[in-house]
């Protein structure tokens, strides 16, 4: 029994963890969202593959631009840049919110609940936003 | 003697600079590189959604326009810095054995330096003509 133990000598000299771990909480809205922020974080970062390549593309000549025109008008192709579209918005959202909690504001209860909320549905909103317009921007010259 | 679990971080800890041994600095720099991101990834939106459906000759005359090269150059290498402490941090949170804590920072740097040179290279390339 670790709380038993904890309290006599020999128990007090254990190295303990100093605070209580994550199963102990009940999950929370503000504790989903900060593991997705790290999760969006690092699919971005390879994301950024995409983007690299993207630009390299252009720069390689028509060809190699076709091929990766190709790539990204596939189903494959589209759903990662559905994904990355809406992991760069919720992470663009989310780092807001950090940076206004960093400023002191927003940290109470109700408050970063709203953010939070926000942060969700912003990201989705912007997400479908985005891709309504560029659909549209899909009817231009070509 | 064995210690008794302490509260408080210990000042030579902090002295010790933390497990990555550079400081306070990158919390700093993550915050100022995300405060420039949201411009820049806004920006970023802009031109891709305006170089949909134009063919390669269009494309390459958008993106290697002085003003969208810029802006390109600088979402690449904000980014590339942000990116780079933040899988730093990722990486400090789950590897703690030390060989492969290192090897795992060394592929951050290298991953992060390969991808951002090739990228801005493009946009170069793109920008001075063949
Ligand atoms: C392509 C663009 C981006 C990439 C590749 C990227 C990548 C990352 C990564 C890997 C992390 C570490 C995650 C963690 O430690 O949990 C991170 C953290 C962070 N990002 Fe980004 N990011 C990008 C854009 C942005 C933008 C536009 C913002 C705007 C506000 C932003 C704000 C933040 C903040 C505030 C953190 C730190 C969160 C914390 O302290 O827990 N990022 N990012």
């Amino acid at each position: 029994m670790a709380e038993l133990e904890a309290s006599t000598n020999q128990g007090a000299r254990r190295a303990r963890p100093l605070s209580p771990h994550l199963q102990i909480y009940r999950p929370m809205l503000t504790m989903m969202m900060s593991i997705v922020h790290r999760i969006t974080g690092a699919a971005l970062y390879f994301g950024m593959l995409l983007l690299a390549w993207w630009v390299i593309a252009a720069a390689a000549g028509p060809n190699a631009y076709a091929n990766f025109e190709r790539f990204i008008g596939s189903l494959i192709g589209q759903l990662l840049l559905f994904g990355y579209t809406w992991a760069l918005m919720h992470h663009m959202l989310g780092g807001i919110r950090h940076l206004i909690w960093d400023t002191l504001h927003g940290l109470e209860p109700a408050e970063r609940e709203t953010l939070t909320l926000t942060t969700i549905v912003g990201s989705i909103a912007l997400t479908l936003a985005i891709w309504v317009i560029g659909y549209l921007a899909m009817g231009g010259p070509r | 003697m064995s210690r008794a679990p302490q509260m408080r971080t210990p000042m030579r800890r902090v002295r010790g600079l933390g497990a990555a041994h550079s400081g306070t600095g990158h919390f700093w720099h993550q915050r100022v590189t995300s405060a420039a991101g949201v411009v820049l990834t806004i920006a970023l939106v802009v031109i891709a959604i305006s170089l949909l459906g134009r063919n390669h000759a269009a494309a390459v005359q958008i993106l290697g326009s002085s003003p969208v090269a810029v802006i390109m150059l600088l979402f690449i290498i904000n980014s590339a810095y942000h990116m780079w402490i933040g899988m730093q941090e990722i990486i400090l949170d789950y590897v703690h054995e030390d060989k492969l804590k290192l090897l795992a920072l060394m592929a951050n740097t290298f991953f992060v330096v390969a991808v951002a040179a090739a990228a801005c290279f493009a946009i170069l390339k793109l920008s001075f003509g063949v």
